[in-house]
């Protein structure tokens, strides 16, 4: 363990530790560029500059030179404030005066830097630089004149997503950033490219002009396309969100977010529904109507029910609240027919083991090695995938995979498609496996099947037979793909005593024995072609998508952007969302929609009147929602089956990722990235 | 006794007679004749504000807001979108003047002298709706003054 001193300030530090990190544990701050901590060090930018006392008579770069025994290292010195401003001006001679136009203009590091290490005016009077623009999707608009060569980006697209797309061309003056054969940057994380670029050289395209960052509300909060619970900020101004950008959080998405969460937004304003309709039973068309209207209509239409004739379903992106306040509401009803998992999977929940992610996102850090299971963690998950592939590339460590072959961006060995490969596997290697922390990821669509239940009692056999489970180790992930999945799981959303599931309620409403069926935000099915016809159904959501579409009566509500609400991620943390902006129109959240509702139906009325009162209720009957951002511990339970699994192979991942949605269905950029990355088809630009 | 002298020979009445005399005939004319006359005015006086152009005919604003984020009074609204060309442009650049306190720190922050304030300052209006300034209205001032706002700006210069 080497000892230091910086600034007179003395330090132990792990070996390795370059002098960078250790000042920045010492709270010593050095002006960087190129150096980014999940990023290889190139040390190009030669903005970290330190001296070294007792060294070779020169600065030397802090990022890359490692921190040695007895060092004396000055950060403020005379020599390191003449070395910064050579470095800043020399940085500055060849960009662009254009901070006025340029988008990353107020929170711009060349910008910050050049006021608080540089000259207060240029020297240079000669020609400066012109450099092509480069074309990188729909996605990152590029300024490339505005380029400083830190290379971050080059080494993100190589290291962290897995598409060595980008490079550095030529050399000296001439050296530029481009793509190796004019190629897209067809990444799921491409917009991260715009957040590591320290200048405005690469900047968000849907965002291009539209607002300065210091006009923005921040709002942080997150992200619910997927189930991770990527930690997000919303800027937004007046009842607009202008962007969305990462949080920090090293336990789930470290500090990405893949392109879905962070240029979907533009769908928050388009296809909306902003006030209640109800469908005309003459025209056939929906009209539409006041709430109290609305609430009448449904008031009449359901009263004279019995309540098994009544069914309620819970779509991917509704949050604790409103699925509780939904399923106190058809207790009230007396219904029993409730159900969250409208992707049809059917899978036992009595242990909470059997549906979570239960070693934890961080933990696939520490995995030495991963069995993929029916699972396409690229799409899925993106982050995750980001995770698999920064261990694979630190320990090459063994993955595999059953299922469906796709591309993850590292390599892996094919196994085969079927359960029948993984009971292979376990003849193969029960009790033989080496890796202490080996880990299995199922995907949700495993238990689409029939054979769902035996399928899983397959598997957590198998993770035992392989050492995936053991005394201090749990390595039987399921990875959700829904941000309302287990939260709904976890206040048992799901068929009561004698009630039906999705696939029963689906099947009921076309024989006649669900007679009504409300739809919170529920879009993941086709509801036109799924319910029956003389099903009364009401559709309470925000976006005119799937459910609306086949709705008698449309309630308008809350996106998660306009609402203050409890999401559980796949690892069972609960996390909140907070609201950035306020909902279009009539709109409002789900939960208070739900409680007026109650009056009108003339049965018992919910008991809560604020949303303070309904989150106690929550955390009273469970109390996992008293701790926010916690990782729980999970007990593990095998769940056994007698049922016999099935030879059919894994289906895999159907959906289409930019499309995933109805936020993202009614998204522009999303509809362009379709365009541009799956079919490759031109994207219409204004002519420059 | 002096002061008896004083009232007496209306000493305070005389000398005041004579002051206004002295303005009568002997001293210059002060007061001018408003509207017909004008008095000097700084280069620097900040009155109306006006949008300019380039001589080509090209608006000067890039829509970088910066007026929008100094201004003390909060009476500037700005919105910005890429032009058909690709260029940072307003859709929208409001002026709220009954909001403005005058200030100057709009013209003091704009890095392509686009927004400043001219001379004029005869620009009551009948209603408050008519001085809700608009980009046309603002770009119609800047058209209007632009031969003495580029003089002022000369003037200016070497102080800036």
């Amino acid at each position: 363990m080497p000892k230091l001193t910086i600034n007179d300030m003395e330090i132990e530090v792990e070996p390795g530790t370059s002098i960078l990190q250790a000042a920045e544990q010492l709270g010593v701050e050095i002006p960087r560029f190129c150096y980014h901590d999940k990023l290889s060090v190139p040390a190009n930018c030669r903005m970290c500059l330190v001296e070294i006392e007792g060294g070779p008579p020169k600065p030397a770069a802090s990022c890359a030179m490692a921190c040695g025994e007895g060092m004396k290292v000055k950060t403020e010195s005379e020599m390191v404030k003449k070395a910064r401003k050579g470095v800043m001006e020399m940085l500055l001679i060849n960009h662009p005066l254009d901070c006025p136009i340029c988008d990353q203009g107020g929170e711009c590091d060349l910008q910050d830097q050049a006021v608080a290490y540089g000259f207060d005016r240029s020297r240079y009077h000669e020609e400066k630089r012109a450099v092509k623009d480069k074309d990188l999707g729909p996605l990152v608009g590029t300024v490339m004149t505005r380029c400083i060569n830190c290379t971050r980006c080059v080494r993100f697209a190589e290291e962290i997503a897995g598409t060595p797309v980008l490079g550095q061309f030529n050399r000296g003056e001439d050296a530029e950033i481009g793509t190796f054969i004019d190629e897209v940057v067809n990444t799921e994380l491409s917009g991260n490219l715009i957040d590591i670029c320290p200048v405005g050289a690469l900047t968000s395209k849907p965002y291009k002009y539209k607002a300065r960052s210091w006009e923005l509300k921040k709002t942080e909060t997150i992200d619910v396309h997927d189930a991770l619970g990527c930690n997000i900020r919303v800027d937004s101004r007046g009842r607009e969100v202008m962007r969305i950008l990462p949080r920090l959080n090293e336990d789930i998405n470290e500090e990405w977010i893949d392109d879905r969460a962070r240029f979907s937004y533009d769908g928050l304003s388009h296809k909306r529904i902003d006030r209640p309709y109800i469908r005309d039973e003459d025209s056939g068309k929906l009209r539409e109507a006041s709430w109290e209207e609305a609430f009448a209509f449904i008031s009449e239409k359901v009263s004279g029910l019995k309540g098994e004739e009544i069914a309620a379903l819970a779509g991917n992106m509704a949050d604790v609240e409103s699925m509780t306040a939904m399923k106190d509401l058809m207790s009230n009803l007396g219904s029993p027919n409730i159900d969250c998992r409208t992707d049809g999977g059917v899978y036992d929940v009595k242990e909470r083991s059997s549906y979570l992610f239960n070693s934890g996102i961080a933990a696939i850090d520490e995995a030495d090695a991963i069995l993929l299971v029916g699972v396409n963690p690229r799409y899925e998950a993106t982050l995750i995938n980001a995770r698999i592939r920064k261990n694979w590339l630190e320990k090459k460590i063994p993955i595999s995979l059953v299922g469906e072959e796709v591309d993850l961006t590292y390599p892996y060995v094919h196994l085969g498609d079927s359960p029948k490969d993984i009971e292979k596997l376990v003849k193969e290697y029960a009790g033989k496996v080496k890796s202490e922390r080996p880990m299995m990821i199922v995907g949700s669509s495993v238990f689409r099947r029939d054979d769902s239940l035996a399928i899983q009692a397959m598997l957590q056999k198998a993770a035992e037979d392989l050492g995936i489970v053991k005394k201090d180790w749990n390595g039987y992930n399921v990875l959700q793909n829904a941000a309302s999945r287990v939260g709904g799981i976890e206040i048992d959303f799901l068929p009561q005593q004698g009630g039906k599931g999705f696939a029963e309620i689906m099947s009921g409403t076309k024989d006649g024995s669900i007679k009504a069926l409300f739809l919170l935000g529920a879009d993941e099915f086709n509801a036109r072609v799924n319910v029956g016809w003389k099903t009364f159904v009401v559709y309470q959501g925000h976006h005119g998508d799937n459910g609306a579409e086949r709705a008698d009566v449309v309630l308008p509500s809350a996106a998660f952007t306009e609402k203050d609400g409890l999401y559980v991620n796949t690892e069972g943390r609960v996390q909140m969302a907070k609201r950035a902006v306020t909902p279009p129109g009539e709109a409002k959240e789900d939960w208070a929609i739900l409680r007026a509702l109650s009056e009108h139906l003339g049965k018992k009325t919910l008991t809560y009147n604020s949303a303070s009162e309904l989150r106690a209720r929550i955390q009273k009957e469970w109390p996992i929602f008293k701790s926010l951002n916690e990782l729980p511990a999970i007990k593990w339970a095998k769940y056994s089956s007698k049922s016999k699994v099935m030879k059919d192979s894994f289906a895999g991942y159907r959906q289409n990722y930019y499309l995933a949605d109805p936020i993202c269905r009614a998204s522009k950029t999303m509809h362009e990235c379709v365009a541009k990355f799956q079919n490759n088809e031109p994207v219409q630009e204004a002519a420059e | 006794m002096d002061r008896f002298a004083k009232a007496f020979f209306l000493t305070e009445i005389v000398k005041g007679f004579l002051l206004t005399l002295k303005y009568m005939f002997f001293v210059p004319r002060v007061t001018i004749n408003y509207p017909y006359e004008k008095g000097p005015i700084s280069p620097r006086f900040r009155g109306e504000h006006a949008l300019r152009r380039y001589p080509n005919g090209e608006e000067r604003c890039i829509a970088c807001k910066l007026c929008e984020a100094i201004c003390p009074a909060l009476a500037i609204t700005i919105e910005a979108e890429p032009r058909e060309d690709g260029s940072r442009r307003t859709t929208k650049y409001d002026i709220d003047m009954t909001k403005c306190i005058y200030c100057g720190l709009c013209q003091e922050a704009c890095p392509v002298d686009a927004i400043v304030e001219g001379p004029n300052f005869e620009f009551a209006t009948e209603t408050r709706e008519e001085l809700y300034y608009n980009k046309d209205k603002l770009l119609a001032n800047g058209d209007r003054w632009e031969a003495q706002l580029a003089a002022n700006l000369v003037a200016n210069a070497p102080y800036r």
